[in-house]
């Protein structure tokens, strides 16, 4: 299961609001919890490079994963994941999703934006223990919520069922 | 110098996040970093032992695959290296 903060699950949708129609794309910080799984604690935008075809791909330069990992190991965290959104499509791994995926242990969260709209957003983990055996694993999403926003957060969940 | 190692490759190097490893070039402190920790190999290089294409390496702020000597170039032990895994993807289409 992943666990993320309400404010970061809802500020990784409106990324993708805001890109829309590109993709976009960001970093999950936080920590393995033995027996839980991905617990997000800070989550970090990323540029994405491909303005070739930002529409259907992204890209985060490794450069700047570099930077962010750095900035995870002063806060005391890891790189638990990556977010990314699909733009008018399904939130679901595609086959490009899965052959660049090569985190493994970490969560892939992916957001359909439809008409501009954050629509449906899931959670897979990669799992496997190489190239070989890799897989994508459907990984329920646990939002904790704050109680000043817990009836906005209910709406929202709702709308998604 | 210390290595940084990415999320996923800690399950080989027994959790740890950074390891200290001496060598002259790059190459050698990846040559000792595989003798001390095998099972990292197989992730960073292929069969036949060239870096996967998915794996950067970072000296410093430098890629090492835009460095004039790449692998063979000499480091000093306050240099780092950061592995870093590539993220990409998107929709079908």
């Amino acid at each position: 299961m992943l666990r993320i903060e309400y404010p970061n699950y809802e500020t990784l949708r409106a990324h993708g609001e805001e890109t829309y129609p590109n993709e976009c794309c960001g970093v999950l910080l936080g920590k393995n919890v033995v027996g839980e799984g991905n617990h997000v604690q800070r989550i970090v935008r990323a540029g994405n490079t491909r303005t070739d075809s930002a529409h259907n791909r992204y890209n985060i330069a490794p450069h700047e994963l570099v930077r962010v990992q750095r900035q995870a190991r002063g806060l005391g965290l890891d790189i638990v994941g990556f977010y990314h959104s699909h733009p008018d499509h399904p939130a679901q791994w595609s086959q490009t999703d899965f052959a660049e995926a090569h985190w493994l242990g970490c969560s892939y969260i992916i957001t359909s934006v439809e008409q501009g709209k954050a629509a449906l957003t899931n959670s897979f983990l990669l799992s496997g223990t190489g190239e070989d055996n890799k897989q994508f694993v459907d990984e329920a999403i646990q939002i904790d919520i704050a109680s000043t926003v817990a009836d906005v957060a209910a709406h929202n969940q709702k709308g998604q069922e | 110098m210390n290595i940084h190692i990415p999320t996923p490759l800690r399950a080989y190097t027994g959790g740890l996040e950074t390891i200290s490893i001496s060598g002259a070039t790059v190459q050698a402190v990846f040559q000792q970093l595989t003798v001390s920790y095998p099972d990292v190999k197989q992730h960073l290089f292929t069969p036949e032992g060239k870096l996967r294409s998915f794996v950067n390496v970072y000296l410093n702020d430098d890629d090492i695959r835009y460095l004039e000597a790449k692998e063979e170039t000499p480091v000093k032990d306050t240099d780092e290296l950061t592995i870093i895994p590539s993220i990409a993807g998107g929709v079908n289409l």
